[in-house]
């Protein structure tokens, strides 16, 4: 019984090559690296071309995003709480992030839609007329709406809990010997974080960004609902539209033709692969943080 | 001989601040305060986010070149980390709010008996809010936490006491496993469970189908969270019962699992909470219906979640209404299920 | 490093007699206070201890003179350490923490408000049980590394490092390997490695919390060296629980005991008469080994 896990993990990879075999046998290497997706209705004797590439890269791009804008955030809030924060602020604190972690991806999906895109379009001109000059940061045209970056801040949002609860179990395992030795040597506060905590935490803050990473990638709903899906490769993250694997097969999803559905099925198995070796990652590191106490 | 002694002295803590000593904080802050809205009446810059941003410049520096002054670079150093990571802290609960109070506004003016009496058989979204309701939808979230318990639970809990008490020769490799598990998105369990069975028998899409990819998303997280709560029963319970001449099985069965019982349901309700709201992978498998289907094998089912996604999805003024007020009602479900398990985890460890 | 957290591990010497003791500490040259230009020492005045509701150490006054050894010691629970933690200001770091009385250093109270606590550590240094160098940090980063968390500028490190280090009593043995992870070292150069890292921000008192317990007999004579090296410099005090030691090295003995209550000082003198001719009944009970 206890293998059900292998079982289940095998029967995932397995079902879902086979189905997608099809797929990526007709396409080849374009499958991964091609940007252009275009269906034809079967029997119809023309060419399907399914190329998964703008999806994989705006995948990255709205993950990269979200990792920049919630690990900085995350840590600081693990430091806050495991060292700033008073014992009542710090439970209340607490809570609010294991509330976070409560919400459904379709609550912030529907608040990231209603609320937060009409101020992050907002921030998103902001940060174009600063520092537009930047190539990420520029846009060819005044569209706001919808972009990897609003994605992006949704996502940070998402991944703050786990990205949070990650940093805080390691720095609070920091050995309290080091923290006193540190402290007797006439240290401040944040003068024994940086020569202690950081140290001794930094791996396992980045197996925690990895836990997010891994979460970031496979998010459907909340990403569906503030981003435009349009197959063509875009690294300007304020403008309006990227890529998204998982966003992409649920919106072709519902109608898709036979030969289509195969190739969403196969893009599913690549998503899959991808979450697995970040997770397995991410792991490795977290556990050899914790055991080697370095 | 013991004496009692009584202290002729109080115990003090002459290491805290006394309010004293916050007169300059409160002072800065009073002065940054001013400086901003002047800042911001004078200059171009305005808006929350301007207010915003100099408050925090302004207050930080003051503070940063106050404790300079008074006890030089490391101390100034020490308040702005201190200032910062506070500020983190609060950027992190500002999202939390915003959320909270935007599901109450928008979600309570639909919220009533009919909620959770009537079904959408016969309103479309178009009709007033006061026709119409959730009933459907909450039966079939219902159904799909009872069905994907009733298959994960089994799973997880003989897959956390292999961990826990076998340690068999396979044990880091399983634990290995589940963590990977813990990352297949939901849209991938979906997707799989719509390859492996709808898409090679003849099956359609049910309650029965669409609680099979939760099941797998539920397993993990019921795992890890039992087998934290089996590590806690002390070992003596265990040793008393293998030198009572048990079976290491009856032993687990008798005794590891029945004094472990409180947190295993925590594992449960965790589990439950994790899948409540999924979304994606019922796109794949629920198929779906505007009335309450009380049969698990056959006919489409609806979901909260999947209710949620509709009203969004149709874009109307009506839908999305629909939509709030439908998560108003899952959100309170979630909530409830994690408090319940909160109390409960809490009890385990007062014990 | 063995993670031996066990106290007792060399401490057969608790029940030797007492007459061997006291010719051990009757044998080292005795030093008053006050001869030596270093400042005024430290003193305690009525210092009580707690964590929350429970009193662990009542009323203790002590004069550590400037120049000296001051060995506490007492059985495990008598508040030798508690007290030695509120000299530094280490005892606030118990969230239950609470304390009453003054500790005045060259006739300053370190409890003011007004003083800056990072300051005090920097002046009253302390090495601790187990030896704690900075894992990530070098040999010569570990020694240094006082500078840098307190933001010290200083010119000549170099000199500092060698200095440091020979007063610690290790120079000799890492003089090649100063870019080396402190991880590589044995308990007891790991432990003459803090000594030298406490030196370099130049403390006028040494606190020392059974700085010998988690070593072998032969890395405690090393240790128990430097600190009669040191000792012409600064104002050391060391807790231990191994009475050998407080004779070989210490110029006044204080010893602590709770009798289930919060522990006190009952008596403190010269060594040697605390070892040959206490006052208390209880302090001759403990040193000539009838309980311990």
């Amino acid at each position: 019984m206890s293998m059900s896990s292998l079982v289940i993990l095998t029967l995932i990879g397995l079902f879902l090559s086979l189905r997608g075999y099809q797929a990526f046998k007709s396409q080849g290497f374009h499958f991964i690296t091609g940007v252009d997706w275009v269906a034809a209705q079967d029997g119809s004797g023309e060419k399907n071309v399914f190329g998964l590439g703008a999806m994989i890269i705006g995948t990255l791009v709205i993950s990269a995003t979200a990792l920049v804008v919630g690990v900085p955030l995350s840590v600081l809030t693990a430091l806050f709480l495991t060292f700033y924060a008073p014992e009542r602020f710090k439970k209340f604190l607490i809570s609010v992030v294991d509330l976070m972690a409560s919400f459904p991806s379709i609550l912030y999906g529907l608040w990231g839609f209603f609320v937060l895109m009409p101020m992050a379009e907002y921030w998103a001109k902001l940060i174009h007329k600063y520092l537009g000059w930047i190539p990420i940061f520029d846009v060819p045209q005044p569209a706001y709406t919808r972009s990897p970056f609003i994605a992006g801040i949704v996502l940070a949002i998402m991944i703050i809990p786990i990205v949070t609860s990650v940093s805080r179990e390691i720095f609070a395992q920091t050995p309290l010997d080091r923290i006193q030795a540190a402290y007797a040597l006439g240290a401040t506060r944040w003068a024994m974080i940086k020569a202690v905590v950081l140290p001794f935490g930094a791996s396992g803050v980045v197996g925690g960004a990895m836990l997010g990473l891994g979460r970031a990638l496979g998010e459907t709903v909340a990403v569906y609902s503030v981003l435009n899906i349009v197959f063509k490769v875009n690294f300007q993250v304020l403008y309006g539209f990227g890529g998204n694997i998982a966003s992409m097969i649920v919106q072709k999803w519902g109608e898709a033709s036979l030969s289509e559905g195969k190739a969403l099925l196969a893009a599913g198995f690549v998503l899959f692969i991808m979450t697995l070796l970040v997770n397995m990652g991410a792991n490795y590191i977290v556990r050899r943080t914790v055991k080697t106490g370095r | 001989m013991t004496t009692t002694y009584v202290p002729t002295v109080s115990p003090t803590r002459p290491w805290k601040k006394t309010p004293a000593q916050l007169i300059p904080t409160v002072v800065i802050l009073i002065l940054a305060l001013l400086l901003d809205v002047s800042v911001v009446a004078v200059t171009p810059m305005k808006g929350k986010l301007a207010y915003a941003l100099l408050f925090f410049l302004f207050s930080v520096g003051m503070q940063f070149i106050y404790a300079w002054v008074k006890r030089g670079r490391p101390a100034a150093m020490d308040s702005l980390a201190g200032a910062v990571t506070m500020t983190g802290g609060m950027i992190v609960f500002l999202p939390v709010l915003s959320i909270l109070v935007t599901v109450l506004v928008k979600g309570l003016p639909g919220l009533g008996l009919h909620t959770f009496t009537q079904t959408m058989e016969k309103t479309s979204y178009s009709d007033p809010l006061s026709s119409g309701g959730l009933l459907h939808a909450i039966v079939g979230t219902l159904y799909l936490i009872v069905i994907a318990t009733a298959i994960a639970l089994p799973l997880s809990i003989l897959t956390a006491l292999y961990l826990t008490e076998i340690k068999g020769r396979a044990a880091g490799f399983i634990q290995f496993l589940v963590q990977a598990m813990s990352g297949v998105p939901s849209v991938v369990a979906g997707v799989f469970i719509y390859a492996a069975i709808l898409l090679t028998t003849n099956l359609r899409g049910s309650t029965f189908i669409g609680a099979l990819p939760l099941a797998i998303l539920m397993i993990p997280t019921v795992t890890r969270t039992a087998q934290e709560v089996l590590l806690l029963v002390p070992a003596e319970l265990r040793e008393a019962g293998l030198a009572l001449g048990a079976t290491q099985w009856r032993t687990v069965a008798t005794i590891v699992v029945p004094a472990a019982r409180s947190g295993l349901i925590t594992a449960v309700i965790l589990g439950v909470a994790r899948i409540a709201g999924e979304t994606a992978p019922l796109l794949f498998t629920l198929g779906t219906t505007d009335k309450v289907n009380l049969n698990p094998f056959t006919g489409g089912q609806n979901a909260l979640p999947y209710y949620i996604w509709s009203g969004l999805r149709d874009g109307t003024e009506g839908g999305v209404a629909r939509a709030w007020t439908a998560i108003l009602v899952l959100l309170i479900l979630v909530l409830s299920l994690f408090t319940t398990a909160r109390i409960f985890g809490n009890r385990k460890a007062k014990r | 490093m063995s993670n031996e957290h066990d106290q007792d591990g060399e401490d057969m010497s608790v029940t030797a007699p007492a007459s061997a003791l006291s010719s051990v500490a009757a044998n080292r040259a005795h030093r008053e206070p006050g001869n030596m230009p270093l400042g005024s020492g430290l003193e305690a005045r009525g210092i009580h201890a707690w964590f929350g509701k429970h009193l662990a150490l009542a009323d203790v006054s002590l004069d550590f003179g400037a120049g000296t050894v001051t060995a506490l010691i007492g059985p495990s629970g008598c508040g030798k350490s508690t007290f030695i933690r509120t000299l530094n200001r280490m005892h606030e770091f118990i969230p239950s923490a609470a304390m009453a009385g003054e500790v005045l250093l060259d006739g300053k109270d370190i409890y003011d408000p007004q003083i800056d606590v990072t300051k005090v550590r920097l002046e009253i240094g302390m090495v601790f049980q187990k030896p704690n160098p900075f894992p990530s940090m070098t040999i010569g980063e570990n020694v240094l590394s006082g500078l840098k968390l307190a933001q010290i500028k200083r010119d000549n490190k170099e000199q500092l490092l060698e200095e440091c280090l020979t007063r610690a009593g290790l120079w000799n043995e890492v003089k090649d390997r100063l870019d080396a992870h402190a991880g590589g070292l044995s308990g007891g150069q790991q432990q003459r490695l803090c000594i030298a890292r406490s030196l370099a921000v130049n403390p006028k008192v040494l606190l020392m919390d059974e700085p010998c317990s988690a070593l072998d007999p032969g890395s405690t004579l090393r240790i128990e060296d430097t600190i009669s090296q040191l000792a012409r410099t600064m104002t050391i005090i060391i807790v231990t629980h191994n009475m050998q030691q407080a004779a070989r090295v210490s110029d006044y003995t204080a010893f602590f005991l709770s009798d289930g209550g919060p522990g006190q000082m009952i008596e403190v003198g010269p060594t040697n008469e605390i070892f040959s001719r206490p006052k208390d009944q209880r302090t001759e009970n403990y040193v000539s080994g009838r309980f311990g």
